[in-house]
């Protein structure tokens, strides 16, 4: 499923991302790396998710959300 | 006496300038690095008959070079000018900020790790275990707290002493479930091992380093970027590197650093299972999906609010000094037999103008003291995200809107928060578009005007042109979007720090740099400008005249009415008003004032007068509400141009930016004018 799709409070483990290169290492540098797991915070029908992930909060823009896809744990 | 250079580096949000301010105070130098746009601040201090150089690098969160602010961090870090690193990590995110300090080991200079927000630790419950943390990095750990000032000084006493050591002897550490068969140990020499797969390729390109270039430094740093395939250090290091770069390691090296990470959190983090936060209640409110946005427009209400008020109850004050100082000024020169010019020059150029610009002082400072606050308190970044949809239609990240809104006070601090948006891109386009919101100072345009022409509908009038300065800065950035193709790339990444009460020591140095920064610079070219200005309006081919109609200002005017024409404002006085009104947008008012000789404007009976002799001149409603018109979309005042020029750093753009306002305030007015004659007959 793709991470847009997840529920506030639920925590999921990143599967793939497919996204611009520089996106995606600016995610991965910030600990968001295939099989890392993303707690959803705030999951608006539209528009910017707030996660967490390895302890910090992040806002991502609804298309990096998207793009990637986790699993339940 | 001996001298040492400390470098600071962090990641964003992990309290790096509150440590480096507690060290520095205000004493600091603020400068660009060399070529780039990048902040870089210095300071000095003093410690047992030691003076230390403290730099502040840039917060990043990695040291790749896909940043300018990485770039720069990186380059400073290698060059020998540096002698110790100070990592300072948010101890409460340490599993985030453990990533770059593995980076700064592996480029192999002295880094110390100073685990601050340490208070913040204590009070959540979770305890770091400090005697196995520094055995497993290999580097000296010292816990500080930046807002309490404790640890201060042991951090700079183990940065004293650390200057010349590289990674400590031994590490000991043992990934739990890999079992290594390579043929070095590596983990007598490096905090971070690989997988065999990968120290073999490090091995291998390490080889072909060592045979091409052998006077390099810190092979395995070089290595290990080869095989990231780093674009500054492929480029820097040409070499056949064989099949090595088919392949794409980044993100296994990536992969490897966080799973070690991991094995150090497992290790030396107690109690992790934090008590609920303060954040999360806050954010619950802050950026919930309905009240977000009404408890941001409060928050912005309340900062224009006092901005506003206060600002010109202040700015009031300031005025009355103003006038008795000018006026002693001119009284003393006067006494001293000074020539007329001269009095001229000083009294009407440089003070008015100069002056005019310093009353702005009170609602910059309440402004940038508002500012702060957000920032400071963690709530910025909670901007951008409540924003982000709405702006992302107008291809702007939500953060834009911030220096927008400030447009509506005053256009120069609004162009000085330009700064905090991330991407270049954004920063540009905010800049082109921020001088549309109307700000205070062409309120008295319009209310003068709106007065004489429109009676009744005044108040509608002069709302109007608040409606057109927002409904064009909405259709120049949508005419952007279309014409940007790569604005698909702009996506939102921003982390959203933990709420904070501020910290009144950061403020102040913020506070103060603003408003320093204000004075020094807007304030060098306001007075140039003002001199300039001033010397158009009194000197004409005949000399020194105290009638502006023989002024070089005059010849000007009617040299550009056949170009105004089609605007309705094709005449000398009302063009000679406008190039005045680029000194400082309200001098339009107190140019026609001069121009026509009405004394006092403001006064029933001066406008009365104005708009009788106005309209002897066959200048109407039409015409004025055309030349309100392009009062709000034509250059911004001249404190406007020299900050544009200076947050750009480009004469290119700061021109772009003149002309097409200048090309829009004209096709507008001419459209308004052209329309309204077919309509009114």
């Amino acid at each position: 499923m793709r991470l847009k799709d997840g529920k506030d409070g639920a925590d999921y483990e990143v599967v793939t991302m497919t996204l611009p290169l520089d996106t995606e290492r600016r995610l991965e540098v910030l600990g968001l790396t295939e099989g890392s797991h993303v707690l959803i915070m705030n999951n608006k029908k539209r528009g910017a998710i707030i996660v967490k992930i390895r302890g910090s909060r992040f806002a991502l823009g609804q298309k990096i959300a998207e793009n990637i896809t986790v699993k339940e744990v | 006496m001996e001298e040492m250079t400390i470098g600071f580096i962090g990641n964003p949000n992990c309290g790096k300038t509150t440590l480096f301010n507690d060290y520095t105070g205000a004493n600091l130098k603020v400068a660009n690095w060399p070529g780039v746009t990048v902040e870089k601040k210095e300071g000095a201090m003093k410690y047992h008959d030691h003076i230390y150089k403290l730099v502040d690098l840039p917060g990043t969160y990695s040291l790749t070079s896909y940043t300018m602010e990485e770039t720069v961090s990186r380059q400073y870090i290698l060059s020998n000018e540096v002698d110790v690193i100070v990592d300072v990590a948010d101890a409460s995110a340490l599993e985030r900020n453990l990533y770059l300090t593995l980076q700064l080991i592996e480029l192999g200079k002295p880094v110390i790790l100073a685990l601050n927000m340490m208070d913040i630790v204590e009070e959540r419950g979770m305890e770091i275990d400090l005697h196995r943390l520094p055995e497993m990095l290999g580097i000296p750990v010292v816990p500080v707290s930046a807002r309490k000032k404790t640890g201060l000084e042991i951090l700079i006493h183990t940065a004293a002493h650390h200057k010349n050591k590289m990674v400590g002897e031994k590490i000991i550490h043992h990934h739990d479930n890999q079992i290594h068969h390579h043929k070095h140990n590596h983990h007598k020499q490096y905090a971070m091992v690989y997988s065999d797969e990968i120290e073999d390729k490090i091995d291998t390109v390490m080889e072909i380093l060592e045979k091409n270039y052998p006077d390099m430094s810190n092979y395995r740093w070089h290595a290990i970027k080869v095989l990231e395939k780093d674009k500054e250090i492929l480029e820097k290091y040409p070499a056949d590197y064989k099949d090595i770069l088919s392949q794409d390691y980044e993100k296994r090296i990536i992969n490897e650093k966080f799973s070690f990470i991991e094995e150090i959190i497992g290790e030396c983090l107690v109690n992790k299972s934090a008590k609920e936060e303060r954040t999360d209640k806050i954010d619950a409110l802050l950026t919930h999906p309905i009240l977000g946005l009404p408890c941001f427009l409060l928050i912005m209400a309340a900062v224009f609010f006092f901005t506003f008020t206060i600002g010109d109850w202040l700015k009031g004050y300031f005025e009355v000094f103003l006038g008795w100082f000018s006026e002693s000024v001119r009284t003393l020169l006067t006494g001293l037999h000074v020539g007329a010019p001269v009095i001229s020059l000083v009294v009407d150029g440089i003070i008015s103008g100069v002056g005019g610009i310093l009353t702005f002082l009170p609602n910059i400072f309440i402004l940038f003291l508002a500012l702060a606050l957000l920032e400071d308190s963690g709530y910025m970044a909670r901007v951008a995200y409540v924003m982000d949809s709405i702006m992302g239609r107008i291809g702007l990240s939500g953060r834009a809107f911030i220096p927008m809104l400030l447009g509506f006070g005053c256009t120069v601090p609004a162009i000085m928060a330009t700064r905090t948006l991330e991407h270049r891109r954004d920063k540009f386009k905010t800049m082109i578009i921020t001088p549309f919101m109307s700000c205070s100072a062409r309120l008295p345009i319009y209310v003068l005007f709106c007065d004489m022409f429109f009676e009744k509908h005044a108040m509608l009038a002069a709302y109007s042109m608040y409606l057109i300065g927002v409904l064009m800065a909405i259709f120049v950035a949508f005419i952007m979007k279309l014409l940007d193709k790569k604005e698909d790339d702009r996506m939102l990444l921003i982390e959203l720090p933990e709420y904070k009460s501020p910290n009144a020591h950061s403020i102040s140095i913020y506070v103060w740099e603003k408003v320093k920064d204000y004075l020094t610079k807007a304030g060098t070219t306001i007075f140039i400008a003002s001199i300039i200005m001033w010397f158009v309006l009194n000197f004409g081919p005949g000399g020194y005249t105290t009638e502006m109609t023989e002024s070089f200002g005059a010849m000007a005017g009617r040299v550009l009415v056949p170009i105004f024409k089609p605007t309705g404002l094709g005449y000398w006085q009302i063009i000679l008003a406008l190039i005045s009104g680029i000194a400082a947008k309200e001098v339009v008012v107190s140019s026609t004032a001069v121009l026509f000789g009405i004394g006092n404007v403001a006064s029933k009976a001066g406008m009365a007068t104005l708009s009788g002799l106005l309209a002897s001149i066959g200048f109407g409603a039409l015409n004025a509400y055309a030349l309100m018109v392009f009062c709000l979309l034509y250059i911004p005042c001249a404190a406007t141009i020299a900050t544009i020029r200076r947050e750009s750093g480009s004469r290119k753009f700061t021109a772009g930016v003149i002309v097409f306002q200048l090309l829009i305030a004209w096709i507008m007015a001419t459209l308004v004018f052209q329309i309204g004659s077919l309509i009114l007959g």
